[in-house]
């Protein structure tokens, strides 16, 4: 009788150990991938019809096709950042684990849901990482555009779709750039582009999904590799328009982050397949 | 009697829990909280932190790659070679995939059995397009697909210590393995 009694312990005590070892083998935090909607976004989309284009790193004659997609009008503001942090607390500042934004994150917040003050609410939200970004999108139900899809669409002016050849097309963007604390504007303030699609270079930088896969060392002006030992196959991603100076800037500031960084004039936009 | 066993399962169930909620929690920078699922080369599949307790020597390659990748291969046994054996249950060298459509981990198997890497200490890993990215990222890695065969990425080899942490990174190929090799024994040594 006690050896059958000790059997049936010794099995309850397998299972609850197994059970405890489940527990702690479970995620403590939810994955940017893993966030399910739950928010909605207010923001409008503009569809972009896609087509084939001539990227700025690549060969010559390799035109890249990118299917037709949808893009936020906006960069998305600190309004809309705060109701998401709200409902998604592992991303307010004090939560955020380090392996996913850096000490910086959201550093001019007063508090973990307070914007500071003198912050417009509709002004572009910076300082915030790659992750936390695509946490964002995931959660209403959208993505971050790719590279090919952000560049695509950069090739407007307020005229036309492509807009690359024009002389003044790159030194408009540049002198944009130049402009110091213009983050701080609210945004749809200026002109739309060709497709309606407001504040591509005017307020702030923005992050890309496959910010990554740029692979410039050095002085990336000379269209070249400078360090072949760094990348496999490096030579397959050099400039092919080396006038547009806008673009070299936009590649080295994508090529010198980490998806951790947070920057002051960083922000991003969100995108979404066509259904 | 029976009051007695049962006392005596109480205090073991007390014991056993109690030995699993007092484990040290994750530093936030841990690559540990990556829920992500992964499959191995023994067809086994696992979140990341499955790897817990090990320290862990990162490199990712895909297995189609002529240039830049056999070089890696290559250093990461260099610096197997150099890490002490009685270490080999406490470490793992692991290999990702940047290219999972293609490295199946049948494929993955039999690039571990053709580069003589079939040893325990070795894990030969792939996931999805989405875990694949935000695992590079973690590694500060670039990559492009810049062909249907061919990926452009930067060669970086990361050691991470038994709680995720990282704690070395070399860049390039040439890589000095006697360093790497040297900070695993050393991580191994004090943990």
């Amino acid at each position: 009788m006690s050896i059958k009694l000790f059997h049936i312990v010794v099995f309850f005590v397998v299972i609850w150990c197994a059970s405890c070892n489940c527990q702690e083998a479970a995620p403590d935090i939810v994955s940017p991938a893993f966030n399910s909607p739950r928010l909605t976004s207010q923001a409008k989309m503009i569809k972009i019809p896609g087509g084939e284009y001539q990227p700025f790193y690549g060969t010559d004659t390799a035109l890249v096709k990118v299917d037709p997609f949808l893009i936020d009008e906006k960069p998305v503001t600190n309004g809309e950042f705060l109701a998401f942090v709200k409902t998604y607390p592992q991303w307010q500042r004090s939560q955020v684990k380090r392996l996913y934004a850096d000490t910086n994150y959201l550093r001019a917040w007063v508090a973990d849901t307070i914007l500071p003050k003198n912050i417009d609410a509709d002004a572009p939200i910076t300082q915030l990482s790659w992750y936390a970004a695509k946490a964002y999108a995931t959660a209403t139900g959208k993505r971050l555009p790719t590279l090919d899809e952000w560049e695509l669409v950069a090739m407007a002016d307020e005229k036309v779709p492509n807009a690359r050849q024009k002389k003044s097309y790159s030194d408009r963007i540049v002198d944009l750039y130049l402009v110091k604390n213009r983050q701080y504007n609210a945004v749809k303030q200026s002109q739309p582009n060709y497709w309606g699609v407001y504040n591509f270079f005017d307020l702030v930088w923005e992050w890309t999904d496959d910010f990554n896969s740029v692979l410039v060392t050095g002085d990336s002006r000379s269209g070249e590799y400078s360090d072949n030992n760094l990348f496999c196959a490096g030579s397959a991603t050099s400039a092919t328009d080396v006038l547009n100076y806008a673009a070299f800037m936009r590649f080295s500031m994508r090529a010198g982050l980490k998806a951790h960084y947070t920057v002051g004039n960083l922000g991003f936009r969100c995108a979404k397949d066509v259904e | 009697m029976k009051q007695l066993l049962f006392i005596l399962t109480a205090g073991i169930l007390f014991f056993s829990c109690g030995q699993n909620n007092t484990k040290k929690e994750l530093p936030s920078d841990s690559i540990f909280h990556l829920t992500s699922q992964w499959q191995d080369q023994r067809n086994q599949s696992y979140p990341l932190n499955t790897l817990r307790g090990k320290t862990l020597v990162v490199v990712m390659i895909y297995t189609s790659c002529k240039t830049a990748c056999p070089i890696l291969v290559a250093d990461m046994k260099r610096i197997e070679r150099q890490i002490r054996p009685a270490y080999f249950d406490k470490v793992s060298l692991v290999l990702v995939s940047i290219d999972p459509e293609t490295d199946t981990p049948e494929r993955l198997a039999e690039f571990a059995k053709t580069g003589g890497m079939d040893a325990p200490q070795w894990v030969f890993l792939r996931s999805n397009e989405a875990a694949t990215q935000e695992f590079a990222n973690v590694l500060s890695m670039k990559y492009k697909k810049i062909s249907p065969v061919d990926f452009s990425h930067s060669n970086i080899i990361s050691v991470f210590n038994p709680d995720g942490e990282l704690i070395l990174q070399e860049e390039g190929t040439g890589i000095n393995a006697e360093k790497v090799a040297g900070k695993v024994n050393e991580t191994v040594r004090s943990s």
